[in-house]
């Protein structure tokens, strides 16, 4: 090669260098344009439900914090009476027992229909494929289609004295336990609570049910083969396997068992006494009817922070163990 | 997350509210402990001379206070109620210069608007109200004593006023009038004639103690002596007989007093607590119902109208409905006194309707309300629609319903308790939330042995100073 040629190479190398850089150079801007780009379709994307967010969600947080540091009645001035609408709900008896009562449904509104969902999920599961299984999936699905002011309703005259509940007993000989179950101070807070369990029992079971066909089925034949029984099988392959799945149900039922208002509000009212109301309940009653709004938010923001407590803890213990 | 659920619990509370007060309204029921005013002094019956008040020559002319332009009376209604409605109509026609624009609303519903539909660009020149202190404080409502004088409305009985006067200081009963009646219901107990027949009841009881005989005999003879609801989501209904009894065994006046929120009342005293104990007696010997505490209002009326229960306490709102639905086998008394000759009492309250402060067709709406208690047709509407006294002047006579219908014997009855001075607002209305926070939850502790009468009073009184407290 003459020096002429090499040079000339060399030229082109540079020219082709000064070129790739600028390209690169070029090729970056572009990049960045792009990404600035996306970064803008993307709020653009984002910025309704956002907003949505904000007015509908965080706003009335934000008021509804606001309001539980004053006296007011809806209407005239409100009185800044600081903290004390907290005070209130955590010394009146009355408003204590609603949290209570909250807590206590967390039995029926969550502990029994997960627990049942496991077992009836993997009954399904292993003999009822097919039409029967189908059929056992819309029957115990069909709670959540119905309203469920209708479904109060109904269970209300189900469980009235002269209802097909009582009618039932008696057939069976326990004729001496029948009652008015909606208006028995001992019996009124199960009731509902059972009513909560015929709504979220079907919910539970049809989430585990889908849960459980991700579950690889040679894990099953393999332990079939190393001779596990349907229980072994149970605890050492669906469980585990499960855990996602349970966390969602377990996070949706505290949820409804904690801010329980409508199944309460159409089947006994609170009552008798105040043996049935609910922080739910009770906030509506306060805010509507006594017009006490502040100590109604108050009692509102007390929940939501019962809620959160309960149920971050849930969350992280799923994500932690699901990783 | 929390507040979406809030919201979303808020609009289920409205449809819930919607759907119970849906199956309410299927018997026409005024779910009268939930309504802050309905009923009350019933006013007299007296005299016989029945002079057209329309066309005399004392009666207000129309065109002084509507004029003789078209004129739009801007009104709100109580959805479910048909008089209000008849009576606009029959207005429209005697008057046909005025129409109406009317917009309707359930009563709860209308009890939460109401501070914000008077405070509005366009404010109601008639509107159905719910109790009405905290109204006048605001000045939303318009001061009727101009239409006091105006009209003679002065010269009524005092007693069809007094729940609809406040005074300055907010306490009702006294002061200037802000509101009038469309009509005033009566209370007492209504009883089956056959089964009322069968227990030997030949005249209606004339002390408790004739009446509790009554009871113990209805019980023996394997009947329910007494049909009622008691529920939280129609609230106590023991509260009626409660009352009752409260008004046979002291005056009318300290419960009043009570309900009208007057400093240092209270409802916890000697007289009130045999009442009380008379009615825990009542409910340890079975005269009401086991499953007492779930049955609601519609419930325990249907029951009432099939023949269970030889009793029952409710209003003459009802009327219509057992007129229809056990026609001539349901009469009616005034709750009888302690003692023979005792007074009667009984809680009765105006259909109140007020007019706005800023209305811009005050007068018309004020003379409107005039002619419904002075004219001939509105008063007979009043009673056959309404099923209530009109009220009015005591000279006017009383229109009288069909034979032997039932409304016909709480008409004389109410005369009873008007020429006693026997007339009450209901307990359930002393403050917003006494009825749903107090006497319902203690009245059900009592009849689920929670609670002797005792405590129901002193309970019920804690409630009532804590709620005037907030």
């Amino acid at each position: 090669m003459s020096a002429a040629d090499r040079s000339m190479t060399e030229t082109i190398l540079a020219g082709s260098d000064a070129q790739t850089d600028r390209q690169r150079r070029a090729r970056r801007t572009f990049r960045f344009r792009k990404v600035r780009r996306e970064t803008l379709l993307g709020w653009l994307f984002v910025v309704p439900a956002l907003a949505i967010y904000l007015a509908f969600v965080i706003l009335p947080l934000a008021i509804t914090v606001q309001y539980s540091l004053y006296r007011w009645d809806g209407f005239n001035t409100p009185v800044w009476v600081g903290p004390d609408n907290y005070v209130n709900v955590f010394t009146d008896p009355d408003l204590l027992n609603t949290i209570f009562n909250a807590f206590k449904l967390i039995f029926f509104f969550s502990l029994i229909p997960v627990t049942l969902g496991l077992v009836v999920a993997s009954i399904i599961r292993r003999t009822a494929t097919g039409g029967l299984g189908n059929v056992s999936r819309t029957v115990l699905f069909l709670p959540q289609v119905i309203p469920l002011v209708a479904a109060g309703i109904v269970w209300k005259v189900v469980l009235s004295l002269t209802g097909v509940a009582n009618g039932f007993l008696s057939v069976i000989g326990l004729d001496s336990i029948t009652r008015a179950w909606l208006g028995d101070f001992d019996w009124a807070l199960v009731a509902v609570g059972l009513i909560g369990t015929w709504v979220l029992l079907g919910l539970c079971t049809l989430l585990l049910l889908t849960g459980m066909t991700k579950i690889d089925p040679a894990l099953y034949e393999s332990a079939r083969i190393d001779g596990a029984g349907a229980v072994r099988e149970f605890l050492a392959i669906t469980l585990p396997s499960l855990k996602q799945e349970i966390a969602v149900c377990v996070t949706v039922t505290v949820i409804a068992a904690l801010r329980s208002f409508d199944i309460v509000y159409v089947a006994t009212g609170g009552g008798p006494g105040l043996s049935t109301m609910v922080p739910g309940l009770d906030i509506y009653l306060l805010a509507f009817q006594a017009r006490a709004v502040g100590v109604a938010s108050a009692l509102a923001v007390v929940l939501i922070v019962l809620i959160l407590v309960l149920i971050i803890p849930i969350q992280w213990l799923s994500r932690e163990n699901g990783e | 997350m929390s507040l979406a659920y809030s919201h979303s619990r808020r609009v289920l509370g409205g449809l819930a509210a919607l759907a119970l007060v849906a199956t309410a309204c299927t018997s026409s029921v005024a779910t009268p402990t939930l309504v802050p005013a309905t009923p009350t002094a019933a006013p007299t019956a007296a005299p016989t001379t029945a002079p057209s008040v329309a066309a005399s020559p004392t009666a207000p002319d129309e065109a002084t206070y509507c004029g003789t332009a078209p004129v739009v009376l801007n009104a709100y209604f109580e959805t479910g109620f048909d008089l209000p409605f008849k009576l606009s109509d029959e207005f429209t026609k005697e008057f046909p210069n005025v129409t109406w624009k009317i917009s309707q609303d359930q009563f709860t519903n209308l009890t939460n608007e109401t501070p914000r539909l008077l405070a509005s660009d366009t404010p109601p020149d008639l509107i159905r109200l719910p109790t009405m202190s905290s109204l006048v404080k605001d000045n939303l409502l318009m001061n009727l004593d101009k239409y006091v004088t105006a009209f003679g409305w002065d010269k009524w009985p005092a007693s069809l006023l007094l729940q609809n006067r406040v005074s300055s200081t907010g306490v009702r009963g006294s002061g200037s009038l802000y509101a009038a009646g469309l009509n005033y219901s009566m209370t007492g107990v209504f009883y089956n004639k056959k089964l009322a027949a069968q227990i030997g009841m030949t005249t209606p009881p004339t002390t408790v103690a004739d009446f509790e005989a009554l009871l113990a005999k209805a019980k023996a003879a394997g009947l329910q002596p007494i049909m009622q609801w008691n529920a939280s989501a129609s609230g106590g209904g023991l509260a009626f007989p409660l009352q009752n009894l409260m008004a046979a065994y002291g005056p009318t006046g300290p419960i009043n007093d009570w309900i009208f929120d007057v400093k240092g009342a209270t409802i916890d005293t000697p007289a009130n607590l045999t009442a009380a104990q008379h009615l825990q007696q009542w409910v340890t010997a079975g005269y009401f119902p086991s499953d007492v505490n779930s049955i609601e209002y519609a419930d325990s009326n249907s029951r009432f109208v099939k023949g269970t229960g030889v009793f029952t306490f409710n209003g003459d709102w009802e009327n219509a409905d057992y007129d229809k639905n056990a026609p001539g086998n349901v009469g009616f008394f005034a709750f009888p006194s302690a003692t023979a000759g005792g007074i009667h009492g009984a809680m009765s309250a105006p259909l109140t309707y007020g007019i706005a402060a800023k209305a811009k067709n005050a007068d018309c709406a004020a003379f409107f309300l005039n002619w419904v208690a002075t004219n001939t047709t509105a008063r007979q509407i009043d009673v056959t629609v309404g099923g209530s006294n009109p009220g009015g002047p005591s000279d006017l006579p009383v229109p009288t319903s069909a034979a032997g219908s039932v409304t016909n014997d709480t008409l004389s009855q109410g005369a009873l308790v008007t020429k006693d001075s026997g007339g009450m607002d209901f307990i359930a209305n002393s403050t917003g939330s006494i009825f749903a926070q107090g006497w319902t939850p203690e009245l059900q502790k009592m009849v689920g042995g929670k609670e002797d009468a005792a405590s129901l009073l002193k309970d019920v009184q804690a409630e009532y100073a804590k709620e005037l407290s907030q």
